[in-house]
């Protein structure tokens, strides 16, 4: 009697385990919905405001992707790890939202590959330490000069090398002057100006 | 006394549940057309470290050994390899551009030369897929030769 008694706990038990896990899983699934459908309001909301910021060059214009590249180039240069992620983040946001749609097809293919690698590269950033961070702002600044020789650029910019950094390695900046995100502060001015892009 | 009792039984039971969740098996009988070995030209040697070393986590054909269907190791092998194949899933290469190969290869270049992969925890069970420093010199190489290539 006992013993049955006992085998009845046990599978009760077990029932019990298994209803409840089956439950965590499926409340998982719905707060992931309701995440996804707020994401898509918010997508919506920008949408709303897209006509208007465009012609500022606002949401989805490279303008906004370069802006973006330079506040996570000055976050490195100033060895700062987590802003330097926080901006990783949102660069990757930003190219992501990138409109190719104004450009030939050729083009969009191309600037599809460079967002999809500098998306990569910019959510890398965004969770790595700052020697890892500073490996990928190499291949980062590569798919973003790139990008600009296709969407072109408001302002001057300068493409900047550093020949000691990983057998060498360039970056863009909107001045002149040497300030190098590969090193920071250990050889602020390593560098030399390599190219001017209009 | 009587209360440890009950709480080694519910853990028990707790451990017998969670055998009956299902795991995704990361398994397919052919390899896909676009696997990296099918698209470069892999010396022998190369090709097997990369199987044993990399493909169980960075392809779509992991090499499960025998307690993959206990849990909760089940869940953690699981996590691990769909984390592995968004990073970079071999299976995957020839649908990658040019330039994401060349970001792919430069990336696992780096991180065999640190040492971060293959990752300690593989390695500490499957000791064979550990990289000694001459193999991880002759893959190195050949990666970096594939890489220019490109």
């Amino acid at each position: 009697m006992k013993q049955s008694k006992l085998t009845l706990g046990i599978v009760a038990i077990a029932f019990i385990t298994l209803t409840t896990v089956s439950c965590k899983d499926s409340k998982t699934e719905n707060t992931t919905h309701s995440e996804m459908s707020a994401d898509d309001d918010n997508s919506k909301m920008n949408h709303d405001g897209e006509d208007m910021e465009m012609a500022m060059s606002g949401n989805g214009s490279s303008q906004t992707v370069l802006n973006d590249y330079f506040s996570l180039k000055d976050a490195l240069v100033a060895d700062d790890n987590a802003k330097a992620k926080g901006l990783g983040a949102t660069l990757a946001t930003t190219l992501g939202k990138l409109d190719i749609s104004k450009y030939t097809d050729t083009q969009k293919a191309d600037l599809k590959d460079i967002i999809e690698d500098a998306v990569e590269h910019a959510e890398h950033i965004s969770e790595s330490d700052i020697a890892h961070q500073r490996e990928h702002f190499k291949v980062l600044s590569k798919d973003i000069t790139d990008m600009v020789a296709i969407t072109g650029t408001e302002n001057t910019l300068y493409q900047q090398f550093c020949p000691m950094y990983d057998s060498g390695s360039s970056w863009l900046s909107m001045s002149e002057d040497i300030k190098n995100p590969y090193y920071g502060s250990k050889m602020l001015t390593c560098g030399k100006v390599q190219k001017e892009i209009n | 006394m009587k209360i440890v009792k009950i709480i080694a039984i519910i853990l028990l039971v707790a451990l017998v549940g969670i055998q009956f969740i299902p795991t995704t098996r990361n398994q397919s009988d052919s390899v896909p057309s676009t696997d990296f070995m099918l698209i470069n030209n892999v010396p022998e040697n190369i090709k097997k470290k990369l199987q044993v070393s990399c493909y169980d986590c960075h392809s779509y054909n992991t090499q499960y050994p025998w307690y993959n269907k206990v849990q909760p190791i089940a869940w953690f092998m699981e996590d691990h390899i769909k984390k592995g194949k968004k990073e970079l899933n071999f299976s995957e290469w020839a649908d990658y551009s040019n330039r994401r190969k060349k970001s792919k290869l430069k990336s696992i270049i780096s991180q065999i030369e640190d040492g971060k992969m293959p990752i300690a925890s593989y390695t500490l069970i499957h000791g064979d897929a550990r990289l000694s420093e001459s193999d991880k010199e002759l893959i190195m190489d050949w990666f970096l030769k594939l890489k220019d290539s490109l």
